[in-house]
């Protein structure tokens, strides 16, 4: 029983527990499910920052927002420490050649220590998919008022159209670049 | 007046929601970067399965709740407003946002994970995603919504 908990979760189990974030924000306080405006409540609380959008953000009104964030770096900590959290993902055959021609090596671990491994944060492939990656989510989450949890689980089960708009922009995005641009990141 | 309305109480309950949320995060392997990319490179069900169910079971639930009248704990009725569309906002931020995912690996949630995952690098990603956050909000003004 236990070890079913440890081992690999297959996605049809993942997702509805996923899905189940949305009920259960709104039976515990009246929240809409969504983490990426924990970036801008950070920037106005931390910043002594002029733009309207921090300096006229109550962001004491969403401290649940921030607190939520730092649930999840505690789940986060407790399956890798007690849930078999950190095992390598069992990705298809054409994803491991796909890893080969990137000088990927096969999975060993949840992440890839060629990116989030800390010997290699200093290599130019990690710096530019960790730097760049960064910006352009904290960017782009903003601009588009939402991120995956917000607008593609939250947005989407309440069917509403400019969470669909995102959703495909996030797709769209994801996969030019995964498929045009990291051939070249991983090269560097 | 606030900051006194968020009690202790509030703090453990979105404290332990956050924590489930890490859970299944890591444990559906939704924070990997090697999912992220098999995803976009549509080459497994798994991500696509996950969101999609995630969705799934997030509408039934919104409809369950609405049928019911249901209320929060806190005694008040469940009515999500959810986001407006922003016509330009919306496709274009979702771009970025698509191109910083693939790059990373890790969409906001699975950045706070993988820092309670231990991959301390992730910590450069989320300083440089509070910075294209603040970029964001001095552009603000500026760029079509």
């Amino acid at each position: 029983m236990w070890e079913t908990v440890t081992g690999p979760w297959p996605w049809y189990v993942s997702g509805p527990l996923l899905g189940l974030m949305v009920p259960i924000l709104l039976i515990l306080g009246n929240k809409e499910f969504g983490i990426s405006s924990t970036f801008r409540q950070v920037c106005a609380a931390v910043l002594p920052a002029r733009a309207t959008y921090f300096s006229e953000y109550p962001w004491r009104d969403h401290l649940w927002n921030l607190t939520l964030a730092l649930g999840v770096i505690l789940g986060a900590a407790l399956a890798v420490l007690f849930l078999g959290g950190n095992r390598a993902p069992q990705v298809s055959p054409a994803t491991i050649d796909l890893f080969a021609t990137w000088n990927v090596a096969e999975p060993t671990a949840l992440q890839p220590a060629e990116i989030y491994g800390v010997a290699h944060a200093a290599s130019a492939r990690a710096l530019v998919s960790l730097i760049a990656g960064g910006f352009l989510v904290g960017f782009g989450t903003r601009y588009a008022n939402g991120c995956t949890s917000g607008h593609a689980i939250m947005g989407l089960s309440q069917l509403k159209v400019g969470s669909l708009v995102a959703t495909l922009g996030f797709f769209a995005g994801g996969a030019i670049v995964s498929n045009f641009v990291m051939p070249w990141v991983m090269s560097l | 007046m606030s900051s006194r309305t968020f009690t202790t109480g509030a703090f453990v309950k979105y404290l332990l929601a956050g924590t489930y949320f890490g859970i299944v995060l890591v444990k559906g392997e939704v924070v990997s970067w090697y999912r992220i990319q098999e995803m976009f490179h549509f080459q497994s069900i798994h991500m696509y399965g996950i969101i999609g169910l995630a969705v799934l079971v997030g509408a039934l639930s919104l409809l369950f709740l609405k049928a019911a009248h249901a209320r929060s704990i806190e005694g008040i009725e469940i009515a999500p407003k959810g986001k407006p569309f922003n016509r330009v906002g919306n496709p274009a931020g979702g771009l970025v946002f698509g191109f910083g995912w693939a790059l990373t690996g890790a969409c906001p949630g699975p950045l706070y994970a993988n820092l309670g995952a231990g991959y301390w690098p992730v910590l450069i990603a989320i300083a440089s995603a509070l910075l294209g956050a603040l970029a964001y909000g001095y552009l603000r003004p500026r760029l079509p919504h």
